[in-house]
């Protein structure tokens, strides 16, 4: 018995460039922000780039943009819909934002789904927001998706630090590429958290401050690109891009 | 359609099962297609007589529906899935992704939506049979 899905995956995903894993060890640290936002900042510099939101169970990327009213187009497949220059992909299409609760094979099961019908076509990106820790979904991600690269997001807090680190570890065990950690929710002074990662094998890529204005501005991309957040967040996708 | 996805899927997958094998030609795929999906059988056969080429040419597909059965995992009541007790609009859901069955059907007996799909919820290639 053979699952025939596994197979096409490669395919649906050959004409993407980049992809790239927006993940944490804790939930709370500002992760689909950080998705959301690299997505809406890399459309803005004109690259074709997609957003698939991965936390099945909790998604958020459709708040944070205001994409409503959507639903992918069944064309010898289904074809994610566009929404602010980005192909926008997300279980609420399906569940219809009810509450889905699943297990481990049942998520496997629809991530596999998922990637095996959707048709990305041409993509210099797509960003994966990634529900928190090394489950499921990091998983599949990494058993699928061979060419993912990670992004860790943490805050400076000592919860979060110790299980980016325990994040961080399991991808270089697994020599997974990592881009590097965003410290987020920078609220005051502090070390800098490369020092308390103590020794993780990856790159600081920079530091975004607590701004308490971000939440007024969810559900209105123009404005979340206004915010302090996102020109900090700007810094570093052009540290990445060069 | 969504159908020509899945059936995108099955060529792949037997073209790369018949290099494996050393097939000169395949003869015959048997596929078994979950009831859960609801896919439609006749589009999916339409296509993959079109998709197919080189050493699947002359392949005979063979698609069986396998009936969907559900279990909850708290009272453990069994139950078979029925399309026409669902909204259109849900339906059309769980035939992109069956898990979202989770959001929207509950277990007759207790009312949990804590189940497991026990049969019928995915399709998967049974055999490959080929000319070596």
């Amino acid at each position: 018995m053979q699952d025939p899905r596994i197979k096409v995956i490669e395919h649906r995903l050959s004409k993407v460039n980049n992809i790239i894993a927006v993940s944490s060890g804790k939930g709370g640290v500002g992760k689909s922000v950080i998705a959301s936002l690299l997505a809406l900042l890399l459309a803005k510099k004109g690259y074709r780039v997609g957003l698939m939101d991965l936390d099945f169970t909790s998604p958020s990327t459709h708040l944070i943009l205001g994409a409503k009213g959507l639903f992918p187009q069944e064309k010898e497949g289904i074809v994610p819909p566009t929404f602010e220059n980005i192909k926008f992909m997300s279980i609420v299409y399906f569940s219809k934002d009810k509450a889905l609760s699943l297990r481990g094979q049942d998520f496997s099961d629809s991530f596999i789904e998922i990637l095996a019908i959707t048709k990305w076509d041409k993509l210099d990106y797509l960003i994966l927001d990634m529900p928190p820790g090394i489950n499921d979904a990091t998983l599949d991600v990494i058993r699928y998706i061979k060419k993912v690269k990670f992004i860790i997001v943490t805050t400076s807090s000592i919860l979060s630090l110790s299980t980016a680190k325990k994040l961080i570890d399991a991808l270089n065990i697994l020599n997974i590429e990592i881009i590097g950690v965003i410290e987020n929710m920078k609220s005051e002074q502090t070390h800098t958290i490369m020092e308390k990662l103590d020794g993780a094998k990856t790159k600081f890529l920079g530091e975004i401050p607590f701004d308490p204005k971000l939440e007024r501005c969810f559900g209105k991309p123009q404005m979340i690109l206004t915010t302090k957040v996102s020109r900090e967040l700007e810094k570093i996708v052009d540290k990445i891009l060069t | 359609m969504h159908e020509w996805a899945l059936a995108e899927a099955i060529i792949y997958t037997v073209t790369e099962i018949a290099e494996r094998e050393k097939f000169k030609e395949v003869t015959r795929v048997d596929v078994k297609v979950g009831e859960l999906q609801q896919v439609d059988l006749e589009t999916i056969k339409f296509a993959l007589t079109q998709l197919r080429r080189g050493k699947l040419e002359k392949t005979e597909f063979r698609i069986e529906p396998i009936k969907a059965k559900l279990k909850c995992r708290i009272c453990e009541h069994v139950w078979n899935f029925d399309k026409n007790k669902l909204e259109e609009e849900v339906a059309e859901a769980i035939h992109f992704v069956p898990e979202v069955a989770h959001s929207f059907i509950k277990c007759p007996s207790c009312g949990a939506q804590d189940f497991e799909f026990v049969e019928g919820r995915r399709m998967y290639i049974e055999s490959v049979s080929g000319v070596k």
